[in-house]
């Protein structure tokens, strides 16, 4: 299989063995890494007992024009070598994926999920694998997954005589990290945070309606803390979203041994000074899903955002829009899919000091307005909620038993989620945060006494029409906690609250 | 002579005997001139046979097609030019052919013909 970012390709392997000098050629664009398979093959077949023929022998990947990478043919290319040999039999129609060790072992490779679903998909369910890909190739509804250890053992299942081959050597399997992400080990829980009543409600609204976020607050007040805990309020993801969520971390990592569907929704938390590859996704060779894509379905928190490389920001509105991230290169373009919740923290301004009366703050207003200015227009304009964060009093620090931890909280997002999907599922939508305007302005349009304070801001100019819009998805959200069918003007009053902040205005 | 000589040269005379057993006809053995040289050139119905003979007492250093490289079948075209002009003999068809031997001590000797290579 090829894999183009989530998509995959099946690719066919023949193999010729002809009557002129000896030789070994792999045909079909292979790459570099694909191409010194030819000397694992060797290798590993003659340590298997079974070694190639030592005539010509020619492989084509077909289709011929559609340059291959990697080293996950290794050991599809070496079935078809001694299959052409005549050695053993019945391999038409299995998509083999392993790479071989010199010893004649299969090893794992990487984005084995994502490559059996394509396999699936296209029509091919049975699957060959390496003993370590076997739990997660499993993960595909639909595939018949074999694996095995060595490659002696797999030509014997296929038929070949055992008298050669070399069955007494079996590795262990060595020590593999269990994978982290299936659980995320004891979750940050909401009562742990002290006070922050305004903020805590701020950040249900979010978790509810999948809303954008820009916290702004003094250090210290309690934003990391606060968007640490939002991925807990979050519903588990569906059968749907947990395949292309483990898609995704199955190409950003290897070698992690994945039993089960990633179910709880990612949490990506790049530092300021990440790169525009390491967010986006890029690299030499196959694209990898950067940080963007690796929080699809979940939560990328971007905290200090101005600190932000400004074109790391830009790269973010793609996927912020349509919900994808296509990373171009010279080979083609790989689209990964990047539909996220974004939240955002920062400083009031550069030193820090400037919340509450701000006295103590030692910046120019030119500075501050510079510092917010990295935050660029359209940016700020695509975040729903902008909430200014306080620093808690030692009052709220003493009162912390008494606060609403993260069941409870999950439980009222959960059930403002379902009237969500109950409403909106006609649209063929989930959340309010992605209802366009059109429908918000049509189809679920609010009556005159309820957008009167809206209508109001706009004609003033201090509302655009995008945040207008903007304003009325949060109100639904706001109904929909409350559990009210349709949005009033308190529910929309306390949405345009919520949307402007005295920090950023 | 060393002992590889001595297998190499054992190892042509097989081959001359097994081509000849085929009914090909050996006119020459190891013609040499200032550019190389040819182990075997015969003759096949109206085709000039250049053979070029590989001996090994084993497989551990590669199979004796394996020796034979590119550049060594580019030679050997050419040197088979050489040789039909100096000898006047012309044929309508020249095909360039290897011949492996593998004389493992105490076993029968293994001989791989392999026509036309290039």
């Amino acid at each position: 299989m090829a894999l183009n970012g989530l998509e995959g390709r099946v690719i066919e392997v023949e193999a010729d063995i002809g009557n002129t000098l000896p030789g070994f050629v792999i045909l079909g664009l292979p790459d570099a890494a694909l191409s010194e398979s030819r000397e694992r093959i060797r290798a590993c077949a003659s340590n298997s007992g079974i070694p190639l023929s030592r005539r010509k022998i020619t492989v084509n990947l077909f289709p011929a024009s559609l340059p291959k990478r990697g080293s996950g043919f290794d050991l599809a290319i070496a079935v078809a070598a001694i299959a052409a040999n005549g050695e053993i039999r019945g391999t038409e129609r299995v998509v083999f994926l392993a790479e071989l060790g010199l010893d004649g072992r299969l090893r794992p490779v990487r984005g084995v999920l994502p490559a059996v679903a394509a396999a699936v998909r296209a029509g091919h369910s049975r699957v060959v694998v390496a003993r370590g890909n076997a739990a997660e190739a499993s993960l595909v509804p639909g595939a018949e997954v074999s694996s095995y250890r060595t490659f002696a053992r797999l030509v014997l299942d296929f038929g070949a005589d055992p008298k050669e081959l070399n069955l007494d050597f079996d590795p262990a399997e060595p020590e593999q990290r269990r994978d982290a992400a299936g659980s995320m080990g004891p979750e940050p829980d909401l009562a742990d945070v002290a006070g922050q009543h305004e903020a805590r409600f701020a950040l249900e609204v979010a978790a509810a309606g999948a809303h954008h976020m820009l916290m702004v607050g003094p250090p210290g007040a309690g934003k990391t803390m606060l968007a640490e805990r939002l991925p807990g309020l979050l519903p588990p993801l569906d059968d749907e979203a947990a395949l292309e969520v483990t898609s995704i971390h199955s190409l950003a990592t290897q070698g992690e041994v994945r039993t089960e569907l990633i179910r709880q929704p990612p949490f990506e938390n790049p530092h300021h000074t990440a790169t525009c590859a390491a967010i986006v996704g890029g690299g030499a060779g196959l694209p990898r899903p950067g940080a963007a894509s690796r929080a699809h379905r979940g939560v990328l928190f971007l905290d200090e955002a101005p600190e932000y490389e400004r074109r790391v920001l830009d790269a973010l509105r793609q996927p912020l829009e349509h919900g994808k991230l296509v990373i171009h290169r010279a080979g083609g373009a790989a689209s990964y899919p990047s539909r996220f919740q974004l939240l955002l923290a920062a400083n009031p301004c550069p030193c820090g000091k400037a919340s509450g009366k701000g006295l103590e703050c030692s910046c120019t207003p030119l500075a501050r307005r510079r510092y917010f200015g990295r935050l660029s227009g359209p940016l700020l304009d695509r975040v729903d909620i902008q909430l200014g964060v306080q620093k808690i009093s030692r009052l709220d620090l003493d009162s912390q038993g008494e606060n609403e931890d993260t069941v409870t909280v999950r439980d009222r997002v959960r059930q403002a989620r379902q009237a969500q999907l109950e409403r909106l599922g006609r649209f063929g939508l989930e959340t309010n945060s992605m209802v366009p305007g059109k429908i918000l302005r049509g189809g679920l349009r609010l009556d005159r006494a309820s957008t009167r304070i809206l209508d109001a801001a706009m004609d003033r100019g201090s509302l655009s029409a995008r945040g207008y819009d903007r304003v009325l998805r949060l109100a639904w959200t706001l109904a929909d906690l409350a559990g009210d069918a349709t949005p009033g003007g308190d529910h929309v009053g306390l949405a345009l609250a919520l949307r402007t902040s005295e920090a950023t205005t | 002579m060393r002992a590889k000589d001595v297998l190499g040269r054992r190892g042509e005379e097989l081959a001359a005997d097994f081509l000849e057993d085929q009914g090909i006809r050996v006119v020459e053995q190891n013609w040499r001139c200032a550019a190389g040289e040819l182990d075997i050139v015969a003759v096949d119905g109206d085709t000039l046979v250049v053979a070029e003979v590989k001996t090994r007492s084993s497989l551990d250093y590669g199979h004796p097609f394996e020796a034979v490289s590119p550049p060594k079948v580019a030679r050997l075209h050419h040197l088979a030019c050489r040789w039909m002009g100096e000898r006047g003999l012309r044929l309508p068809r020249r095909r360039l052919d290897a011949i492996a031997v593998l004389a493992a001590r105490g076993e029968e000797p293994v001989i791989e013909h392999l026509k036309g290579i290039g």
